[in-house]
């Protein structure tokens, strides 16, 4: 069992935060979280929301530690990422990680927005414009692997099909 | 672009007119866009970056409005042009300071401007002078339509726009507005303004978008949410709690000017003098006085100045606009030295002598 930082508890809280940068892990009990995350709210008035100190807030709801390490080893079938690179970056990787990872997210946007449902403008372009061409970033992933790994054939043929969703050079 | 040209200026948002300038600097909007076919910049490697740098120029260089945009790219600019440019607000820090194929299109009259491989692909900003949130609003939605023709914008029906952050998702759009509040801060009740405006969900930020001690008293109030409200609430969001802000302040300076008119008539005269006779100065110093002496025009104290000349030294007075003006790159002690020997000619020439009227 890993032990609170600050106490000889046992640690159920699991953080991570963003301090320029640099991804900070911090195992902490339940008062020792709470203190924690009370003081960074009143230290730093939340200029923007701070992602960091919400996502450290969802997370430590009532997460035990295998819980929380097999959700962060799920990883978009599109670009990679990992929910934990996601934790510690607080950026996502692509577009269809909000189509991916949504039941994660939108509790997350909820804490931030208030909201989960978008009323604003919309896109001229959708569905064609997003579904479709996700497939794209996973496609140029496979290619770059594909070379990484010297299997020129296979990224010839990621290559065409790369051409065939793109739409013909626009000219300049 | 030559960037020699703009130095000369003062840009934009520090003009001096529109509605509400003299505590109204400027109104901005944001809007953040990624392409649908690429990961978002945390991602994306070398060969995505250059290539969403190559699609987006050649999109926004095709769309109508950009007549007089340009383009600079980033990438090859060298240290003190980027920092010039962040100090005209025309890109953000960290445009200036992350790495890799990225640049920015600049209308000449610096009203827009559109950073390529910032946070996301895309953040188009369209900053007017003064009190002017709908038009700026109008502008940059025009100028967002026009590109939604050209590329494909990721885009999700029910989150809106898709952005790297989740902070930015929905509209994806920032409306800000900068107000000089430097009566607010004298009377000590300016923390108290913001903890109010966080309630209502309002972001407070510095000039550069530094925390809570802001240089030269300035402050740009934005919304935090993005999601869940039209872009025109948004605006109206920010735009309804300025004339509430106006009148804070107007009223922090009756009240000066009421109960305690010697003491700051004596701050104003002594920030002038400083500024007209010190032989050395940093930048903060020379923002915090610049602050009181504007102030103190703005309520008729001094008398031999006006807005539009205080407006330009708040800009040039910034490192790297000293140093462009000066024509070579200059250490700290040397800009400072340099900086008190740029305000001692610009504060004296105007009444011809050295003993400031009052
Ligand atoms: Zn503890
Ligand atoms: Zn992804």
């Amino acid at each position: 069992m890993m032990k609170c930082q600050k106490c000889n508890k046992t640690a159920t809280f699991h953080i991570t935060e963003l301090t320029k940068g640099k991804p900070e892990e911090l195992h902490l009990c339940e008062d020792h979280a709470r203190q924690y995350l009370t003081t960074q709210s009143d230290e730093e008035p939340a200029v923007t929301p701070s992602l960091a100190g919400v996502l450290a807030h969802q997370l430590a709801v009532g997460q035990t530690a295998e819980e929380l390490a097999r959700l962060d080893q799920r990883s978009c079938p599109v670009c990679g990422i990992t929910f934990y690179e996601f934790r510690n970056q607080g950026r996502l990787g692509c577009p269809y990680d909000y189509v991916c990872f949504m039941a994660e997210l939108e509790p997350l946007i909820v804490n931030i927005h208030g909201e989960t449902d978008h009323v604003g403008k919309i896109s001229a372009r959708y569905p064609e414009g997003t579904e479709h061409r996700t497939q794209l970033v996973r496609l140029r992933r496979e290619m770059k692997e594909a070379i990484d790994e010297e299997d020129y054939e296979l990224a010839s043929k990621l290559r065409d099909e790369i051409r065939k969703i793109e739409e013909p050079p626009k000219k300049k | 672009m030559d960037l020699n040209q703009l130095v000369t200026t003062s840009g934009e948002w520090l003009r001096g007119s529109g509605p509400e300038s003299d505590i109204v600097i400027s109104s901005r909007v944001r809007l953040a866009r990624n392409l649908a076919e690429f990961p978002f910049i945390g991602r994306a490697g070398q060969q995505d970056r250059t290539e969403i740098e190559s699609i987006l120029r050649d999109s926004i260089m095709q769309i109508q409005e950009s007549g007089d945009l340009e383009y600079v790219n980033v990438n090859e600019l060298k240290g003190i042009d980027r920092q010039f440019l962040v100090e005209r607000q025309l890109i953000s820090r960290e445009h200036a300071e992350s790495e890799g194929a990225r640049g920015v299109a600049i209308a000449r009259n610096e009203q827009i401007s559109l950073m390529i491989n910032e946070e996301d692909h895309l953040r188009i900003q369209v900053m007017h002078s003064g009190l002017d949130l709908i038009s700026a609003w109008e502008q940059i939605d025009r100028i967002d339509s026009l590109l939604s023709d050209i590329v494909n914008f990721a885009y999700h029906p029910k989150f809106g726009f898709l952005t790297a952050c989740p902070t930015n998702v929905g509209t994806g759009v920032r409306v800000s507005v900068m107000l000089h509040l430097p009566a607010l801060v004298i009377t000590r009740q300016i923390d108290k303004v913001f903890r109010s405006l966080q309630k209502i969900s309002l972001a407070v930020r510095g000039l550069y978008g530094e925390g809570s001690q802001a240089m030269g008293d300035f402050y740009q109030i934005s919304n935090q949410i993005t999601l869940g409200k039209t872009e025109i609430d948004l605006v109206k969001q920010v735009g309804d709690i300025v004339p509430v802000l106006i009148d804070y302040e107007r009223r922090a300076r009756d009240f000066l000017v009421r109960e305690s008119h010697e003491n700051l008539h004596d701050k104003v005269a002594r920030a002038y003098g400083i500024l007209r006779t010190a032989q050395t100065i940093s930048s903060e110093e020379t923002m915090h006085l610049l602050s009181s002496v504007r102030m103190g025009v703005n309520l008729g104290l001094i008398d031999d100045l006006q807005i539009p000349l205080l407006n330009e030294l708040f800009i040039h007075t910034q490192p790297a606009h000293l140093q462009k003006l000066r024509g070579i790159e200059l250490d700290t002690a040397d800009r400072n030295i340099e900086r008190a020997r740029y305000l001692r000619r610009h504060l004296n020439k105007n009444n011809g002598d050295e003993s400031g009227k009052n």
